[in-house]
């Protein structure tokens, strides 16, 4: 492990460094895993891309890098193997088959589990990692090396032969091996616009077949451009090639054969640099690597030192396997042999537009951010007060005009600031999707279902914390759907359906929410069944179910302890799970909903907010004071009805569709004294309403004067010394310049509900505001 | 103050880098510039000089090779002391990195002790 601590570093720095570790290495896990699905697609279909497998090998490789860079031990030995597999499959020596893609999908998922457990969430899955290391060790260095046949020669330069990696050098053989034409496309590239143009070129490059390095030329290049010189293998003509490329300014020529008549081979550089001849492979017997090293590595050293500028003394080539990790060797070109011109003034232009255009951000920062725009809301509100008065008074009317204007202007840039931050924190709903298309193959594969995950939507946009929760029951439902919905092959040809079952995942927008359902065509849920069944679990009595509608027997399936099946699987039917599913979503603020047609699916939908930084209220009136009730824990409000209050115990409860229901007076619980009747005078007293709140299965009766309407708001957190009263989640601005609060339905639950002795404690609390 | 180069696809190794660098002490006063890609680095070059460049070699499109081959023919950077950081693994890239006129390697995973004394290696007062 290295030496982190060392050095007498800034511990934040190295701090921040370990934070930028962590998520960057869930990021390249989480490109592993969608790479890996692509690679399991094509090995299906018996196509594979290099490329893909490539990438797959310098994500694992960078994880390596930084698994060694910060410590984490398991994840190094983990990435060691999975890059020695991987280095195998990419140089071919082994065959990419179903076998290792299971593999590498368990390599995916150990790293997930490694990287929870660095993140301190989990201990450490010390067993699954010897299990895997053992399981990989059985794969590796097991593939005959590939057969080195007839190898068309060509020409190229030792100034490109010198500078292709590993891995590049590979691509050029395998290429070659398959006769495939090399082509070298020459382009220049301005540097400011240089990624997109480089995308435009790839993809123009891409139909018509693989491109091996981009080597910066030197020539032509000054501050502003590079030249670049693209070594490409194709089976396009060059004709066709240099159509495909028409419009991007590049030149496309083909690189000669060793005593073909092909096209004039051309050089990088002026330097007469004798061209090194890619001579055939050794014997077949012998591994690649070796291969090459006789082949093509053994003339550099000298084509190098030719190549270069003005006479050096290269270092002879360092022994294999004798780089040690601070070899240090002379530089090679020692003093001015160019006298050129000095680079020119311009340089300085030169934009620093660079590294990337994006930043990190801690979600905690934009929560903070979004405090401060709450508590503006309020400062707004306060002003309008102001303003409304100096316009109603006859001498200050210029200024209450003026006040006005500002405050409009004011408003409106608080309206953007506040979406400006709300966009911030929006990210796609496709980052969860992806998890769930390995964990669909993993599971259909273990049930030996065939089941085709489709997805739409992928794109929709969701607070980010949203989408970090969403995982998790998404699994489960996706787990239930395949494992209960999902009909067997054979269960599946007699009713006629195909082979292949559907899930189905679909997000859009709607208004302020999102939904996202889960649709399976499968075997669907009867009624009489689901109704059967929980009378037989004890959650609902004969005579209950009676009156419940369809889609409330549908929504059984979400309470505590139901399960239609008698043996439980690994995955789902232990009758936990779906009531967890609907508890984290309501966590979330969001609502589950679910209807099923026998023979033909089952459909969950869940409808989320889409930030959580903007909850949906209902605004209530008690005795002239405004509060905010989150509608997440509104379940209905109705209007009071005297007649049907019940006192027991000196706690009043209200019989409503035959259950009992304890009802709490918020004007009695914080001793809100009834405003003087001037105020109320414009208003018409209306009926005090009974708001339903409910959290999980607990529900009480909110009594309140007047109901002001549902609206969007954001919370402005109480300060430190408000911190301890509960009952209130936050203030909030609710709109007609009144500033209210906003009531924690669980916490208020726990205190009405707790002894009376804590009850006046709320109440104290309450009137220290 | 002298400026260095970073040319290295992993932002969190960057990071680790900016801290053994700026914050270490080993090195006297020293600032980072990032370049995330070949491409990153060919555009900061013009912005130069640079008191040293260290450079990774695996990184797609113009990988490290290419990158110190490209440096070593430029008129302004051909005697900036260049360093390469790569994995042991690769160790072949890594001696056509020295050929082609990178100045040291260090190993990665390195820790802060390695990369400075490599890196002091470089200037020529080590450690001033």
């Amino acid at each position: 492990m290295p030496d982190n601590s060392g050095g007498g570093r800034g511990d934040s720095s190295v701090e921040k460094a370990r934070e930028d570790f962590l998520s960057e290495a869930q990021e390249l896990v989480d490109g592993l895993s969608r790479d890996l699905l692509l690679v399991d697609q094509q090995t299906r279909r018996g196509e594979s891309d290099p490329h893909i497998v490539n990438d797959i090998f310098r994500a694992v490789h960078t994880l390596k890098g930084l698994a060694g860079l910060f410590g984490a031990v398991r994840m190094a030995a983990v990435s060691h193997e999975l890059e020695e597999l991987l280095d195998d499959l990419r140089l071919g020596r082994i065959e990419l088959g179903v076998k290792v893609v299971d593999l590498l999908f368990r390599g995916v998922e150990l790293y997930g589990e490694l990287l929870l457990a660095e993140k301190g969430h989990a201990p450490e899955p010390t067993q699954a990692v010897e299990e895997f290391l053992f399981s990989l060790g059985a794969v590796t260095h097991q593939g005959a090396p590939g057969a080195g046949g007839q190898v068309a020669q060509y020409e190229i330069d030792s100034s490109i032969l010198g500078v292709l990696t590993e891995y590049e050098e590979h691509r050029l053989r395998t290429n070659m091996k398959a006769d495939v034409a090399l082509y070298r496309i020459r382009v220049q590239l301005a540097l400011t616009t240089i990624d997109s143009a480089l995308d435009d070129l790839k993809a123009a490059a891409r139909p018509h077949g693989e491109i091996i390095t981009y080597l910066p030329t030197g020539s032509g290049s000054d501050a502003d451009r590079i030249e670049l010189e693209i070594l490409m293998a194709s089976h396009a003509e060059l004709e066709t090639l240099r159509g495909a490329f028409r419009g991007l300014d590049v030149v496309v020529e083909a690189v000669k054969k060793r005593g073909g008549g092909g096209s004039r081979s051309s050089q990088v550089d002026a330097t007469p640099a004798p061209s090194v001849p890619l001579a055939p492979a050794a014997a077949p017997a012998q591994p690649p690597q070796d291969e090459l090293d006789e082949a093509v590595v053994t003339p550099w050293p000298s084509e190098v030192a030719a190549l270069s500028p003005k006479p050096v003394h290269t270092p002879p080539p360092a022994e294999r396997g004798s780089v040690s990790p601070a070899l240090t060797v002379p530089p090679p070109f020692p003093g001015v042999v160019h006298p050129e011109a000095a680079p020119g003034a311009q340089n300085r232009d030169l934009s620093l537009r660079s590294v990337s255009q994006t930043v990190r951000v801690d979600i905690r920062k934009l929560d903070n951010l979004m405090n401060i725009v709450g508590e503006l809301a309020m400062v707004r509100a306060a002003l309008g007060r102001i303003t409304e008065r100096a316009r109603g008074d006859a001498r200050l009317r210029g200024f209450g005009s003026e006040l006005h204007r500002l405050q409009r202007s004011f408003e409106r840039h608080l309206t953007q600031m506040q979406n400006g931050i709300l966009e911030v924190r929006m990210v796609p709903l496709g980052q969860v999707f992806e998890k769930l298309a390995r964990v669909v193959r993993q599971i259909s594969r273990e049930h030996d279902k065939e089941v085709n995950l489709v997805i739409t939507g992928a794109e929709t946009e969701i607070d980010k914390l949203i989408v970090e929760e969403l995982s998790d029951p998404l699994m489960h439902m996706i787990r239930n759907a395949i494992d209960h919905g999902i009909e067997s092959r054979e269960e599946r040809s007699l009713v006629g359906k195909p082979a292949a079952g559907t899930v189905a995942l679909n997000a859009f927008q709607k208004g302020n929410h999102v939904l996202i359902e889960v649709e399976d065509d499968g075997m669907g849920m009867s009624p009489e069944v689901l109704t059967e069944t929980a009378i037989k679990r004890g959650i609902l009595k004969r005579e209950e179910a009676e009156e419940l509608t369809t889609r409330e027997i549908f929504n059984l399936v979400f309470v505590p302890g139901f399960t239609t099946r008698e043996t439980a699987t690994d995955f789902s039917g232990r009758g936990v799970g779906m009531d967890v599913v609907k508890t984290n979503i309501a966590k979330l603020g969001g609502v589950v909903d679910i209807t099923s047609e026998v023979g033909i699916g089952t459909k969950i939908t869940i409808t989320l907010p889409i930030t959580l930084a903007i909850i949906s209220v209902l605004g209530v009136e008690v005795h002239g004071r405004s509060f905010a009730i989150p509608l997440a824990s509104v379940e209905e409000a109705i209007v009071l009805d005297e007649a049907l209050v019940r006192s027991y115990d000196g706690r009043e409860a209200l019989t409503q569709r035959g259950m009992t229901l304890p009802i709490c007076r918020l004007a009695r619980l914080f001793e809100l004294e009834a405003p003087p009747l001037s105020d109320v005078g414009a208003r018409r007293p209306s009926k005090p309403c009974v708001v339903i709140a409910s959290v999980g299965n607990r529900r009480l009766g909110l009594v309140v004067d007047r109901l002001i309407g549902q609206q969007d708001i954001v919370i402005k957190a109480l300060g430190p010394s408000l911190r301890s009263v509960r009952g209130f989640a936050g203030a909030t601005e609710l709109g007609d310049q009144r500033v209210g609060l906003v009531i924690d339905v669980a916490a208020l639950m726990d205190e009405v509900m707790a002894s009376e002795k804590e009850r006046i404690g709320v109440v104290e609390g309450a009137r220290a505001r | 103050m002298r400026r260095l180069l970073v040319v290295e696809d992993s932002a969190s190794t960057r990071a680790l880098v900016r801290a053994i660098v700026e914050e270490g002490g080993a090195l006297g006063a020293c600032e980072v510039i990032e370049a995330a890609s070949g491409f990153d680095a060919m555009r900061l070059l013009p912005r130069g000089p640079y008191d040293l460049i260290l450079t990774d070699i695996n990184m797609g499109d113009i990988n490290g090779l290419e990158l110190i081959q490209f440096i070593r023919k430029s008129d302004r950077h051909r005697d900036t002391p260049l360093v390469i950081m790569s994995t042991q693994s690769t160790e072949r890239d890594v001696e056509r990195g020295l050929a082609l006129g990178a100045n040291a390697f260090v190993a990665k995973p390195f820790s802060a002790l390695a990369l400075s004394k490599v890196l002091a290696s470089q200037f020529p007062h080590a450690g001033q």
